[in-house]
Parts: structure tokens; C-alpha cells; sequence
């Protein structure tokens, strides 16, 4: 797909003067979209190095003048956003595992064509997309199968997703016949079938899908919002938002003696400590989704 | 006959398998890919538990819903929430709010991706396009909790940079954050912010499948810019834009969750409240089960019919078009 991006245009009729006229006003307002989708990042990482003086005081800079770690000092000693961040990690790890399990293992029986009923299956997972029993009733189910106050509650509710489904159930499909007949041939089961030859040749959307995964729960606000409320489990998410918009950047402060809380750069610290992970993430995600898209067409 | 049953025993090619299957009858057929059957189980499982279990739940809308007693034990109310929820003063305050959010979304945040994306297409120089391209995309894999952290600190009226330049732009304050009147502004915005860059892919990968030869053969013909745009690039994209319009319509009442519970509060929440919102604060919030699940399957009711109407109108102008 990057290479089709690529491609460059043969044809030179774009050097009327209405055409360059065009190419430099094209060029100024992506450039401008451009730098306002990063501007407020630039923002954040800049500011969270500035004193709090410098924050209050002074307009939009991305260099501060005077270089200060007091945030981030701050943000370790009192620990509960490094903590937050910790445990959701983990929560993404092991539900990453889970829902990969899940997603895969249900797609590949789906997609051979010899499985009585898959059709049916394939029409009842269809409907789930268009209609879904809600908030409430699905905090209910939650709730009776004691989930509430556990991180389960942050994978299982969300274990498969029926677009990600269809998109793993085509690539599967368009397996090619000879390797999983060969497999047969030689005397594999469906099941070894699946792990020793179908999956390790799935390596590419394996990763696209743990990338999306990973980032679907670390990025979770809403689940981890209405489940967990005992207040040292919190996510990341959730810890952010007490931070940020909540002002509670002084929940710790009276236990650690710190007096003076450089209230606006802990704000803006604690912003781009949790944007880290994801910003670390995000080259292999844009190789892989592009990738992705193409995989699972839409109308597909 | 007899033999195919042997080969079949053993595992062999897919082509007996499919023969065989009208006479192998459903338990020996099982028996023979049981290992599919058995993966299957984990995913029925889930699709039982948590997609299709929720929708019997449902019943608590009709009624008197009490924890303790379950669903099974709660008296049946019939339609009195439904009652309750279309005479109170709720009802038309969220229908307003999530309908005002709704149009905004389906008529500027769906044309601002399409327009970024021709733009893009129409890049020359391809390096200058990837680096915009990689900006664009990151806010679409932060959360929404970043955006709206980002927005309020850049926004608050104590100190943030935004709030300091529209004060010198406009001479006065301007709080973006707590203004009833600014709030759908702000959200769209957001949105914009957020989706846009990453809303080019589909559209960039219909561009990019365009014929090279359909434009040349219109050079030729004497098109310029604006004609080839109209009348070969447009059209091109004309089915992924009504697909993507379609399923736009039918998320039209969801307006996410996220975004407006975080961008809430007690000053903004007359024009802010929408459905979702509401039924959390109503049902998780104030414990108010069913009402909230009355509401709440008000609004998956009227979703479906709208993706529905929307598919059913695509296919009148064109039978080719829709998802179904």
C-alpha cells in the first residue's frame, strides 16, 4: 500500500501556473493540519521539562527556556501513575493473550468450508453488530459473573471482535488449499493443522492484530471507568483523567511531605508519560495497519 | 459407497469429506472434524455470554427491575418507563443534543476526511505526503482520555495556551470548556482532530485504485483540475463513500461514550447530555436499572432502523450500492 502511495505520476500537466498555484496552497494547508495534529504533543513534551513559573507565565513553546525534571521527579516519587501504568501493562499482556486466543481459534473453523452450520454461526454474529444489548444489561452480566472490581471485566467483555473476526476468517480463507490438504494427508488433526502450520504462517496479522489488541485495552477508559472503582486498581486511563482533569495531582502529597506541587507541568507530564507507550508503539502499528486495511476489504 | 466411508475414516481428502456429507449424517460428521467443533466452543461461548445473554436482558426495560430479586423475580411493568422516559423533559433535551452531535458528525467530520484525502492525493512530492501522513495519523491511536486531557490544558481558563490566544484574538474570555453554546463546537472539532487523518486511508486506498489511464485519456481530452476531480476521481470513490455514509448513519445515535462523558460537566451538561451519558448516570450512576435500559434500547432500536432506512434509500439511487 506505501508502495502505491509512492507511485509516482508520469504525466507533467500539473505545471499550469493554476496547478502550482494549487500545489503551494496544498502544500501550506496540510502542512498546517500537519503541525496542529502535532503542535499540542510538541506542547506537552516541552512543557513538561519547563518550571511551573515558565508554564504560567509564557505563551505556546516547545523549547523551554529553563530545563527542569521536577515533574517527572514528582510523578515517580508519588508513584501512582507509574503504578497505573504498570498494571494496565499487564492487563494488556494477558488480554492480549486472551483475546488473540479467542479471535483466532473461532475463526479458523469458521472459515473452512466443510464446517456444518458456520453459516448460521456467520449470521449470528452478523446480528451482534447491529444490535447489542446495552449498557445496562451487559453491566448486569458482568456484575453476576462477578467480574466487577476484576481487570477480567477489561478483556472478556470485548474478547472477539466480529469485524476483527471477519477480517482473520477471510485471510484464513484465502489459505492456500495445498499446505492444509498436505497437512491432512499427513495425518494432522484440525487442531494441528491449525497450530503448526495455518498459524505460524499467520505471523504478519498475528502482530497487526496483538498491536491493535494492546492498544485497545491500554486505551480503554470506559470499561475500566464503570467496573473498577476500588481506586488502587485504576488503569492508566483512569488515573490520567483524575489527574488532568481532575486536578488530583495532590492525592499523595500530605503521605510523601511534598509541599509545593508544580501542579501544570505534573499535568502535562503525566499526559506524555502515558502517550509514551503508544508513541513507542505506533511505527510498528502504521506498517502493520496499513497492511491490515488491505487485508480485510470492506465490502468483504 | 464403502469405500469412501474407509477413506474418510482416515482423514483423507476434503473433496470425499463434502461428498460424503448428506450421507454421513450430523454426530459422525462431528465426530470426524471434531477438532473444528471444538474450537468453535470458546467463541460460542463468549457470543453467548456476553453478546447475546445482554439482550435477554433487555426484559429489565419492562421491568421493575431489583437487583437482589433478579431478573426473574422483578414484576413486570410493561411499557412504563418507555411512558415516563417520552413524556419527561429528559427525552427531548437528549433527542435534541444527540441529534445535534449527530448531524455535525455525519455532514463536517464525514467530508473533512474525503477533502483531506484528495488534497493528499493530490501531493507531489511524495516524502512531504508520508511525513504529514505519519503526523496525521497518531491521534487516532490515543485515547480519548489524552485528547481530552490535552483539550482541557490547553483550554482551561486558568492558564492554558489556547484560552490565553483566543482572549487576545477575541478580547475577551472565552471558556471554551464550560460553555453550553461552544460545547457541539469544541466536540467536532475534536473529533475532527482525532479521526480526520486517519479517516483518509479507506478513501486513499479507493484514490489509489483509480485508473492511470482514465486521467490521462481526460488530459488528453482537454480536462483540467477541477473537471478531472468531478468527473473521475469523485465518482471513483462514490461507493466507498456511501458505504462509509451508511454505516455512519447507523452509529448516529451512539456518539461515543468517551469523548462527551469526559468533556462533561455540571456547567455544559443541558447541551452536552446525550443518550449514552445518560444512561450510565441514570442506570450505573443513580441504580435506576430498568429506566436506563429503556432508554438505552430506545436508542439501539432507532439505530437499526436508521442504518436500515439509510441502506434502503442508497439502494433506491443505486441497486449496486449499500451493505445489504
Amino acid at each position: 500500500m506505501i508502495v502505491i502511495l509512492l507511485r509516482k505520476r508520469k504525466t507533467d500537466i500539473f505545471n499550469t501556473p493554476a496547478g502550482r498555484v494549487f500545489d503551494v496552497f496544498n502544500f501550506v494547508i496540510m502542512g498546517m493540519f500537519g503541525f496542529m495534529t502535532l503542535a499540542p504533543f510538541l506542547y506537552v513534551i516541552g512543557g513538561s521539562f519547563a518550571s511551573e513559573l515558565e508554564l504560567t507565565t509564557r505563551g505556546f513553546f516547545i523549547i523551554p527556556r529553563e530545563f527542569t525534571t521536577e515533574a517527572y521527579r514528582f510523578i515517580f516519587q508519588t508513584g501512582t501513575v507509574i503504578n497505573s501504568m504498570i498494571r494496565t501493562a499487564g492487563v494488556a499482556v494477558v488480554g492480549t493473550i486472551v483475546q488473540l486466543m479467542f479471535t483466532f481459534t473461532f475463526a479458523y473453523p469458521l472459515s473452512r468450508p466443510n464446517l456444518r452450520g458456520s453459516s448460521v454461526i456467520i449470521k449470528l454474529i452478523i446480528f451482534t453488530m447491529l444490535f447489542s444489548g446495552g449498557m445496562i444489561p451487559t453491566y448486569i452480566v458482568v456484575r453476576s459473573l462477578g467480574l466487577l472490581n476484576s481487570y477480567w471485566s477489561l478483556i472478556l467483555p470485548g474478547a472477539i471482535s466480529p469485524f476483527n473476526l471477519f477480517v482473520i476468517i477471510n485471510n484464513f480463507r484465502r489459505f492456500p488449499t495445498e499446505l492444509i490438504e498436505a497437512a491432512h494427508m499427513d495425518g494432522c488433526n484440525e487442531l494441528n493443522t491449525f497450530i503448526r502450520i495455518v498459524l505460524p504462517l499467520s505471523k504478519p496479522i498475528i502482530a497487526t492484530f496483538t498491536l491493535f489488541y494492546a492498544v485497545g485495552i491500554w486505551n480503554d477508559f470506559f470499561s475500566a471507568f464503570i467496573y473498577i472503582t476500588d481506586s488502587s486498581m485504576w488503569t492508566v486511563q483512569v488515573v490520567l483523567r483524575q489527574v488532568t482533569m481532575l486536578s488530583a495531582t495532590t492525592i499523595d502529597t500530605v503521605v510523601e511531605g511534598i509541599l509545593d506541587v508544580p501542579e501544570a507541568a505534573v499535568k502535562l507530564a503525566t499526559i506524555a508519560v502515558t502517550t509514551f507507550p503508544i508513541l513507542c508503539v505506533y511505527p510498528f502499528l502504521q506498517k502493520h495497519f496499513s497492511k491490515g486495511m488491505m487485508i480485510g476489504s470492506i465490502k468483504g | 459407497m464403502e469405500a469412501n466411508s474407509v477413506t474418510s475414516k482416515l482423514g483423507g481428502t476434503r473433496e470425499n469429506e463434502i461428498i460424503d456429507k448428506k450421507r454421513i449424517g450430523l454426530w459422525k460428521h462431528v465426530r470426524l472434524n471434531k477438532w473444528l467443533y471444538l474450537m468453535l466452543v470458546p467463541g460460542i461461548l463468549y457470543f453467548a455470554i456476553f453478546r447475546y445473554a445482554p439482550m435477554w436482558g433487555i426484559v429489565i426495560a419492562f421491568q421493575n427491575y431489583v437487583p437482589h430479586l433478579g431478573m426473574f423475580g422483578s414484576e413486570m411493568v410493561g411499557f412504563m418507563w418507555f411512558k415516563e422516559f417520552f413524556t419527561s423533559p429528559d427525552f427531548m433535551r437528549l433527542l435534541h443534543n444527540t441529534l445535534a452531535l449527530g448531524v455535525l458528525n455525519i455532514t463536517i467530520g464525514f467530508v473533512f476526511p474525503i477533502i483531506l484525502a484528495l488534497l493528499l492525493n493530490e501531493m507531489r512530492i511524495q516524502i512531504y505526503k508520508r511525513c504529514i501522513q505519519t503526523a496525521i495519523y497518531v491521534p487516532h491511536f490515543v485515547s480519548w482520555t489524552i485528547v481530552a486531557s490535552l483539550t482541557t490544558v490547553l483550554l482551561t481558563s486558568n492558564g492554558g495556551f489556547l484560552f490565553e490566544l483566543l482572549q487576545r484574538i477575541f478580547d475577551r474570555e472565552i471558556h471554551v470548556l464550560t460553555d453550553p453554546n461552544l460545547f457541539r463546537p469544541m466536540i467536532v472539532i475534536q473529533g475532527i482532530w482525532k479521526s480526520s487523518g486517519f479517516g483518509t486511508i479507506i478513501y486513499l486506498a479507493a484514490l489509489a485504485s483509480v485508473d492511470v489511464e482514465q486521467y490521462e485519456a481526460a488530459i488528453i481530452d482537454g480536462a483540467n483540475r477541477f473537471k478531472r476531480l468531478w468527473h473521475i476521481t469523485l465518482p471513483s470513490i462514490q461507493s466507498t463513500i456511501v458505504i462509509l455514509l451508511i454505516l455512519n448513519c447507523g452509529s448516529f445515535l451512539t456518539t461515543g461514550f468517551d469523548q462527551i462523558f469526559l468533556m462533561t460537566n455540571s456547567l455544559n451538561r443541558t447541551v452536552a447530555d446525550v443518550f449514552d451519558v445518560f444512561v450510565y448516570n441514570i442506570g450505573i450512576g443513580q441504580g435506576m436499572f430498568s429506566y436506563a435500559t429503556a432508554v438505552g434500547l430506545f436508542r439501539s432500536v432507532v439505530g437499526i432502523i436508521l442504518i436500515v432506512s439509510a441502506n434502503l434509500v442508497a439502494k433506491k439511487a443505486d441497486p449496486e450500492a449499500g451493505i445489504f
